[in-house]
């Protein structure tokens, strides 16, 4: 049998499930039941979404959008253990403590590279097309298995404080998912073609240095509209990158392409579009300040980006 | 040639930079942004619902890379990991939360670069373990914090995550995106090495690790006139 993606699509689905049911029982949330609803949904799209109506998903995506959107989904208060109680149990368990937390990217990475081509029955353990995921999904596992050994509690409490995080992130958790679909759709509507053909038209080329600035900057500038350097590449390369710097300029195309993908992720750094990089660790850090991590990544992005038009205006004709 | 391109589609970019400067809710902007470019683009209603079903099925797999380590996480720090992280770097008295950030910029580009992408992350070790024992080493130096250095602490973490990864990553040669460049530079008919894509991704990987190691030490700076400027506060107003 292999273990694929879909398998922790139904553990995702189970888990959002639960936080659901823990909200919508929590008298201490002041929202409960559309909170429930707005998990709720998630959950459903994660167990059924692949086998529901296009359409149907489509919708409520929207739905669960409208209930984030208009305040629809808060935390319950947490039950923790209280400060002093921590640290004597992180004093009697010692170092010992970090061994789960390291067992999680030790499973994965020993499953994305050791375990990748082992066979059992013919085919292969792991979903070759989502390695990565498989195997940090299995490390994720032993890693709770670990932890509920370690602290003699249960999965469930696991699940408890699942839900405290997610809580805690609230909203913040789907946006990378709904800004992924944006792209998409934008890709779908032509916006590359647009941005590409608005750079070309009005930006004169006639120079070297302007060639490879405004090749540069644009990767930037595209990746922070779109959120996703690889939605930035095929249009930069194609419009400014393979015509200009390789047509006109006999750039080398290996140097075209390393550096110009370094602008797009400059330009990842500094854009809300990119939520899960910029905005779910703002949440997951608990600062006020959505934007913060954003404000951290400009004063090296900027810099990176200048150096990166120096670096290829020089190095693309060796 | 030039009517053949469509630029009504770039009103949905619009309504995204309108949203994210009147500082609306993120989701709602990008719901908004999908509705306006669907009728910029003139797709009919069931149309458009169908392609945002369809994309969010396809694209079900990126949240999971965030949920999946939440309960094993969130279950250690019930039990006081971040408290353990926090009382082990206390005890190295060279430690700043700079230096500290520095060594994780170098281990999260060198080991990204080697493939191992998966060793960091902000779930699995950022909220964990990094921004404690950064926050740790600089109250170790300073005493106690004041809320806005621990925030900015905390946001340096997750920023050197984010650098160390994506300036890493790029120059191991059987990542994504170097899969992606070398398809699409076949697309147009030129031949290149994929190492050499990634060999040309080296110098701006060192000068990446540079600039964002000159902006840590900075940070120590930050953080010790941001203290004074706060003990000084403290004691005006007593």
């Amino acid at each position: 049998m292999t273990l694929t993606i879909d398998h922790f699509y139904i553990l995702v689905g189970l888990l959002l499930a639960a936080v659901a049911i823990m909200n919508l029982l929590d008298h201490s949330n002041p929202r409960r039941v559309t909170t429930a609803l707005f998990w709720g949904l998630y959950a459903v799209l994660y167990l059924v979404g692949e086998r529901m109506a296009p359409a149907a998903v489509g919708a409520l995506m929207i739905g669960m959008a409208l209930l984030a959107g208009f305040g629809g989904v808060k935390a319950g208060v947490p039950t923790t253990l209280d400060a002093t109680e921590r640290r004597s149990s992180a004093a009697r368990l010692g170092n010992r403590i970090f061994i789960p937390a390291l067992i999680l990217p030790l499973v994965t990475v020993i499953g994305a590279t050791v375990l990748k081509d082992v066979q059992l029955g013919g085919l292969p353990m792991f979903d070759p097309a989502h390695l990565t995921l498989v195997s940090m999904g299995c490390g994720a596992i032993v890693a709770l298995i670990a932890a509920c050994w370690l602290t003699r509690s249960t999965p469930l409490q696991g699940v408890r404080e699942a839900r405290r995080l997610i809580d805690a992130m609230s909203w913040a958790v789907v946006l990378p998912h709904i800004l992924a679909v944006l792209g998409l759709l934008f890709s779908e509507a032509g916006v590359g073609k647009a941005v590409a053909h608005l750079t070309t038209t009005y930006i004169g080329l006639d120079s070297a240095f302007v060639a490879v600035a405004v090749y540069c900057i644009g990767m930037a500038l595209f990746t922070i509209v779109m959120g996703n350097g690889f939605a930035a590449f095929p249009v930069m390369a194609g419009g400014v990158g393979i015509p200009v710097l390789i047509g006109v300029y006999g750039a080398n195309p290996a140097v075209m392409a390393a550096i110009g993908m370094f602008s797009a992720y400059c330009g990842t750094l500094m854009t809300p579009m990119a939520a899960n990089f910029n905005i779910v660790p703002a949440a997951l850090l608990d600062l006020p300040d959505k934007n913060a991590v954003i404000r951290a990544q400009i004063p090296s992005a900027l810099p990176i980006l200048i150096a990166n038009i120096f670096l290829l205006y020089f190095l693309m004709n060796l | 040639m030039q009517s053949a391109v469509n630029l009504w589609p770039l009103l949905g970019v619009v309504v995204v930079v309108a949203g994210f400067v009147l500082r609306a809710n993120p989701v709602l902007v990008a719901v908004a942004a999908c509705g306006v470019t669907g009728v910029a683009a003139a797709m009919p209603v069931m149309a458009l619902l169908e392609s945002l079903g369809t994309a969010f099925v396809k694209t079900r797999n990126l949240p999971l890379i965030l949920l999946l380590p939440l309960a094993a996480i969130g279950l250690l720090e019930r039990f006081g990991l971040r408290e353990q992280a926090q009382s082990v770097i206390a005890k190295v008295r060279s430690a700043t939360a700079g230096r500290l950030l520095i060594v994780y910029l170098f281990a999260r580009e060198s080991t990204a670069a080697m493939g191992l992408t998966s060793l960091g992350g902000h779930p699995t070790m950022v909220r964990p373990l990094v921004a404690p024992m950064a926050e740790a080493a600089a109250e170790a130096q300073h005493g106690t914090l004041p809320e806005r250095v621990r925030h900015r602490i905390r946001a340096m973490s997750a920023a050197t995550d984010n650098i160390g990864l994506f300036f890493g990553e790029d120059i191991f040669v059987a990542f994504g995106a170097i899969v992606l460049m070398h398809t699409i530079l076949q697309a147009e008919g030129i031949e290149v090495n994929p190492l050499h894509i990634a060999l040309w991704g080296i110098p701006t990987a060192i000068t990446a690790f540079v600039i964002h190691a000159w902006n840590l030490r900075r940070l120590d700076a930050e953080i010790r006139r941001e203290v004074a400027a706060d003990a000084g506060a403290g004691k005006g107003a007593a």
